[in-house]
């Protein structure tokens, strides 16, 4: 075991030890290294001014990828590397492309969420090709700016390309140099962080620490201490286990890794469902499906993250491990209330396995929510119907934000089954929303807007097997204004 | 920039009036470079401060007792309302802000006390020591409890002219209605932060993020029961402002001050976002009631407004922003018997304060509801209706003047029909209109919208007083300037443009002249950054500072040359003396050696304004700035869910001083007012505590709510008939309620879910609940479409 966290910062290495596991990046950079330029504009990971870039060693190639440094804890940092603001201008002070870009484009106005943008761009600079306009919405998503109106940021995504393309530097070999497969473990201010290489380390550390929080992406337990202020004596962090990462396909099951981001997912799901692809999309941002984690989203047990609803739809397992022990069971099983899950002490989620279903089309998410990006859904509804011959033979219908937990519309379902798929029948069923959901009133919405909305998506699923998705889409490839 | 370039012999100079100049902090604001108070190096030594925040939002405090959170290890210093050794006040006029709550709390999240450790986790669990007693009073939350209790501020207020009563009353047609218009959350990325370091005596430096560095200075020596001289402010830069910094920095700077003179050390106080976002006054809601007579032409006869508006707990600027939205009431529309009464709402919710447009949105939103409605009455396309009521152009002469408003001052300068006629051109208004009704007829669950809606805002503080400014420009001996002025900077560009104004007067290139961080020591008694008047008032400081150098040099240079003055031109970098030009460098060289002053502080005051609020008459706007917009949204008519497909807007900033800078402000301008009618929801629970503080829960626009397509164009004729700095307007605030025009937009949308047979009478925000209720509505009232 390894007593420090080893970490590449803009081009040199860095050990940190002694350090409260709960520490922040953006604790780190801004009080202990003093690197002002990144900033704090609300510690929960929503606005983005906080955006670093953090490098990956996958298979031997180097993935850089923007993060929220307000929500990101230390220990997550062995092995990658980070680039900050400070770390992109030339050894000559000359700006990188992109922020010459940002500079030419008026691209800045009061400058705070400024260095935040500059990131998010320079992410995408270094791993794509110049964006179109959806793309630029999607990757700026987590960026918010109140001064600008975006117009010159977007110009400024575009022609950061016009200049002669600067690389980034090879990164690969300073990030071999301090891959290791030892359990790290970071000490500091009465709590501690076990950080493991591999599953098996991982399981043993969660069953021997069965009180320790386990942390993937920090999306969630990065709030508890940033917003809640808790104190977290133990944690354990799945961020390096590879194993934990993999998405196969054997047959008509793909299996995911716990560990794999909402990133990594979304072309493999997205390429098998492309409407689990666009609700993918709109889930969070860049920066949070770049840390997020699909068994993180499922083990928190919210009852408004939108990777579950679309799951159950789908009729997902979920596979734990304790020990050496695995079992499975379906996915909404795993929900038993507000708060409480089918999880015991020591035991840790490690994978989802998903049917790929014979007819991929019929599957529909619909997030609604205020605002179409980085927003939290006032209602998620996820449609799975099958029908033969004009008639429902089986409807798999799961909401979030409806309930206390991510929940399947059991009466709906059964309301529909062997019924003929016309208007009538959806007229019909409407009732037994009421029967399934008893939704609350919060500063999303009220509960009469939330069963309003969850009856209409039926209704839009309904006329989405009969017309052109053009019809009700706003917003994604299908939309009817681009 | 800093360094001042050769001279060289050219035609013009790089950087003067009417050019497209790069924001000065741009490169630094790219490379994290640019400081912002949060990143001023900290002393050894430095103190952490947080403010604890009451849990009730109406209560006496019957115990305060703070011995455990001093006893807490790390903490240096408490301080409550028995420490103050001044005054317990930092409201920016009234007296009723305390610092620390004494006795009596009034919103959910009022600040009880100030604990400072070494770092802030250490003072934030400190002060959960705490033990607070309550005894609960009851708390008037939102406008319709508080007109209901009678709870108010200050007697209503009314003005008006003519009997609108009995114009309404003969009127052929009419129509009444209440529109709720929400309030706004700032969201300046940088929260307040104060960061105080104490000098001997009584002095103490504070550094800070506000657009009134003299309200902190006053406040600060209120506070600590000092003089104004012991107290320094510098400002260098806000990150965001809105005006969301012009009263409500007091608090943390005067805690930061505080906690610096208690002990001795240097003391910084940043809110998180989430107690920022409590803790501070927010756009004024309102609840508007109208009742208007018209022809049916749409020509209104008689209006009848009654505002109200929640203040919260106390009047912070309240009274100004209420005057202010009256003022808006009548928009770009002629109201020859009009009647505008406002009632200033007391509720046990945060104190309201000012925020881009200061109350002139809200008169606004409701002036053109009211169109929206008569066009619809009377089945008439809303721009017909909008000209129909224009104010009479500067230029007409008609037999009889429609251009007095209806707090009688008359309007010399209106333009809004050369506008609105050429944006109808450009934006293909009426082709679009007839497409979006025909396409709505086909298409069952998305609707499309459109509307046109026009600005007129009115420019000057409307109290009288605030409208001076100061300004100290330096030639040092190299040719180099050092400007400094008394406004600030929040990312408007402010800077640039007043620098170029003294490159322009100098005739020098804008990289010799150094803008300077705002400071109390170098001009005092400054009015905030705020109505818009940044560069009116800064800029004509800073040229009447520099033509009094200018005066020195000429005549140094008609004894020293034996010439006239009309002999001698500032020209590129250079002085034209007779038929000889020498360097601007040697000029002030040679200036320098014959002992001329090269140092001046500049002044202005506008002239023409005037303001009698009892009569309710007078001049309160030294001019006004115009400007249109045409939106078109999409609603999904299931879900609420909606986003604007395209923006046209021409606006009008009379002579640009910065093109490019302008541009900015008015797209960012059109954003801002868009989100708050439709994503920015606030929402307070029974119990006064705020819920949305925190962009998870707050959504302001994000990179895709913007326009699908987005022109925006300067009005190219724009020129100001008023004397202003380079005939330039102002432009902070005016493109806001461009964003108006989405919100009408979305009624039209709304509107067609039953073939326009029922009026929306949309709500804001128009969030997709508001939408989609709206639409459920309407169809319940005039059957399916």
């Amino acid at each position: 075991m390894r007593d420090s966290v080893t970490f590449i910062l803009n081009g040199s290495r860095h050990v940190a030890t002694g350090v409260s596991p709960a520490t922040t990046l953006l604790q780190y950079l801004r009080g202990t290294l003093r690197l002002k330029g990144t900033k704090e504009g609300c510690a929960e990971g929503d606005c983005g001014a906080c955006t670093v870039v953090i490098g990956e060693l996958i298979d031997g190639v180097v993935r850089h990828r923007a993060v929220n440094a307000c929500i990101l804890l230390l220990p997550m940092l062995e092995g990658r590397s980070v680039t900050t603001v400070e770390g992109l201008a030339g050894a000559d002070g000359a700006l990188h492309p992109v922020q010459q870009a940002m500079v030419e484009e008026h691209g800045s106005q009061c400058g705070f969420c400024t260095p935040g943008f500059v990131m998010s761009l320079y992410a995408t600079y270094v791993s794509e090709d110049r964006p179109g306009p959806q793309r630029i919405n999607d990757i700026l998503a987590g960026n918010l700016c109140r001064c600008t109106g975006y117009g010159p940021i977007v110009k400024a995504a575009r022609s950061m390309y016009d200049a002669p393309r600067a690389n980034a530097a090879d990164e690969s070999k300073v990030l071999s140099d301090i891959a290791h497969d030892e359990t790290v473990t970071l000490e500091g201010d009465g709590a501690r962080a076990f950080v493991p290489a591999t599953l098996d380390a991982l399981a043993d550390l969660a069953e021997a620490h069965p009180d320790a929080v386990i942390v993937s992406g920090a999306t969630d337990v990065g709030l508890w201490i940033t917003k809640q202020h808790r104190r977290i004596p133990t944690f354990i962090f799945t961020t390096r286990v590879a194993e934990l990462r993999g998405v196969t396909r054997a047959g008509n099951t793909l299996s995911i890794g716990a560990g794999a981001t909402w990133s990594d997912l979304h072309a493999p799901l997205g390429v098998i469902y492309p409407e689990l692809g666009e609700l993918l999309r709109r889930f969070a941002s860049v920066q949070v499906r770049n840390s997020a984690t699909i068994g993180g989203n499922i083990a928190n047990g919210s009852p408004i993250g939108d990777g579950p609803p679309a799951l159950i739809a789908l009729g997902a397992r979920l596979v734990l491990r304790k020990g050496k022990a695995r079992r499975t069971l379906p996915l909404e099983d795993f929900f038993i209330a507000y708060g409480k899950q089918d999880r015991a002490a020591g035991e840790i989620v490690v994978g989802v396995e998903v049917p790929v279903i014979d007819e991929p089309a019929r599957f529909k998410a619909y997030k609604v929510s205020k605002r179409f990006d980085q927003d939290i859904s006032a209602v998620c509804g996820c449609f799975n119907i099958t029908l033969a011959g004009g008639v429902v033979q089986e409807a798999r219908i799961a909401f979030g934000g409806m309930a206390a937990t991510p929940k399947r519309a059991t009466a709906v379902e059964q309301a529909l089954v062997g019924k003929p798929w016309s208007e009538a029948t959806i007229a019909a069923v409407l009732p037994a929303f009421e029967t399934d959901f008893t939704p609350l009133t919060d500063m999303r919405g009220s509960a009469a807007y939330r069963m309003l909305v969850a009856k209409n998506l039926l209704r839009r699923y309904f006329h989405e097997t009969q017309h052109a998705l053009s019809e009700t889409r706003l917003v994604g490839d299908s939309a009817a204004f681009a | 920039m800093q360094r001042p370039a050769t001279s060289s012999v050219k035609s013009a100079i790089s950087g003067g009036v009417h050019l497209s100049v790069k924001h000065d902090s741009g490169h630094k604001h790219v490379s994290g470079e640019a400081v912002y108070v949060d990143d001023i190096p900290e002393p050894p030594g430095t103190l952490q401060i947080y403010i604890a925040l009451s849990q009730r939002a109406h209560a006496r405090i019957t115990r305060l007792d703070v011995a455990a959170v001093k006893a807490y290890p790390g903490v240096v210093c408490v301080a409550t309302a028995e420490d103050i050794p001044g005054v317990n006040d930092v409201s920016p006029f009234k007296g009723d802000d305390p610092m620390f709550a004494d006795g009596l709390v009034e919103y959910h999240g009022q600040s009880l006390f100030a604990v400072a450790a070494d770092s802030i986790a250490v003072a934030r669990e400190a002060a959960k020591r705490a033990i607070v007693e309550y005894e609960d009073l009851p708390a008037i939350i939102d406008i319709d409890a508080a007109m209901e209790a009678g709870s108010l501020l200050e007697p209503p207020y009314a003005f008006g002219r003519g009997d609108p009563d009995a114009a309404i009353a003969a009127a052929p047609h009419k129509v009444e209605g209440r529109i709720y218009i929400g309030g706004q959350e700032h969201f300046y990325l940088e929260g307040q932060a104060a960061f105080a370091v104490p000098g001997e005596d009584e002095d103490v430096t504070v550094y800070c993020s506000s657009q009134h560095p003299t309200e902190i200075q006053h406040k600060v020596a209120h506070v600590l029961g000092i003089p104004n001289h012991a107290v320094t402010v510098e400002m260098r830069r806000m990150g965001g402002g809105f005006g969301g910094k012009e009263s409500q920095g007091n608090l943390p700077a005067a805690a930061a001050a505080l906690v610096a003179k208690l002990t001795g050390r240097p003391a910084k106080c940043v809110y998180d976002r989430d107690d920022d976002m409590v803790l501070t006054g927010k756009r004024h809601d309102f609840r508007i009631d109208y009742r208007v007579g018209f022809d049916a032409d749409g020509v209104i006869a008689g209006i009848d407004y009654v505002q109200a508006v929640r203040c919260g707990m106390s009047y912070d600027l309240s009274p100004a922003i209420a005057d202010r939205a009256m003022f808006h009431a009548d928009n770009t529309y002629y109201l020859a018997n009009a009647r505008i009464t406002s009632y200033r709402c007391k509720t046990h919710t945060v104190s309201n304060t000012a925020f881009r447009g200061f109350g002139g949105p809200q008169g606004m939103v409701a002036m053109e509801r009211v169109i929206d409605h008569i066009a619809h009455a009377l089945g008439k396309d809303p721009l017909e209706v909008r000209r129909a009521n224009f104010y009479d152009h500067f230029l007409a002469k008609p037999a009889v003047a429609r251009n007095l408003t209806p707090y009688h001052q008359t309007i010399e300068d209106c333009v809004i029909q050369d506008i609105v006629d050429e944006l109808v051109e450009t934006s293909s208004y009426a082709a679009r209109r007839a497409e979006i009704r025909a396409w709505n007829a086909k298409s069952p669950i998305l609707k499309r919208g459109i509307a046109l809606t026009p600005v007129k805002f009115g420019i000057s503080f409307t109290n009288t007083m605030m409208n001076q400014a100061g300004a100290l420009v330096h030639v040092y001996t190299d040719g180099s300037i050092a400007l400094n002025h008394g406004g600030t900077e929040m990312g408007q560009g402010l800077n640039i443009k007043v620098a170029q104004v003294v490159a322009e007067e100098f005739q020098v290139d804008l990289d010799r002249v150094k803008i300077t961080a705002t400071h109390t020591g170098k001009v005092p008694n400054t009015s905030p950054t705020a109505a818009s008047s940044g560069s009116d008032l800064n800029g004509m400081a800073a040229r009447n500072a520099c033509l009094a150098i200018k005066e020195r040099l000429v005549a140094f240079l008609a004894e020293r040359h034996q010439c006239a003055g009309s002999d001698i031109a500032f020209l590129p970098n250079r002085v034209r003396v007779k038929g000889e030009e020498l360097p601007f460098d040697t000029v002030i060289g040679d200036a320098y050696r014959a002992r001329v002053h090269l140092s001046a502080a500049g002044y202005y005051a506008t002239p023409k304004i005037h303001w009698d609020r009892a009569a309710g008459k007078g001049r309160p706007f030294f001019y006004f700035a115009y400007g249109a917009a045409v939106s078109e949204v999409a609603i999904d008519t299931l879900t609420g869910e909606n986003r604007i497909l395209r923006a046209d807007i021409l606006h009008d900033v009379g002579k640009s001083l910065n093109p490019v800078i302008d541009l900015g402000q008015i797209e960012g301008g059109y954003v801002q007012g868009a989100g708050w009618l439709t994503t920015e929801e606030l929402v307070w629970d029974d119990k006064g505590r705020l819920r949305t503080h925190a962009p998870s829960t707050y959504k302001i626009p994000a990179c895709s709510d913007r326009p699908i397509d987005m022109r925006v164009s300067l009005w190219e004729k724009g020129r100001n008939v008023e004397e202003t700095i380079y005939r330039s307007k102002a432009v902070g605030e005016p493109p806001l309620m461009l964003g108006i025009s989405v919100l009408m937009a979305l009624s039209d949308a709304v509107a067609s879910t039953a073939n326009y047979a029922v009026y929306p009478a949309l709500d804001a925000p128009a969030t997709p609940e508001r939408i989609l209720m709206a639409v459920e509505r309407v169809k319940a009232a005039g059957g399916r479409a």
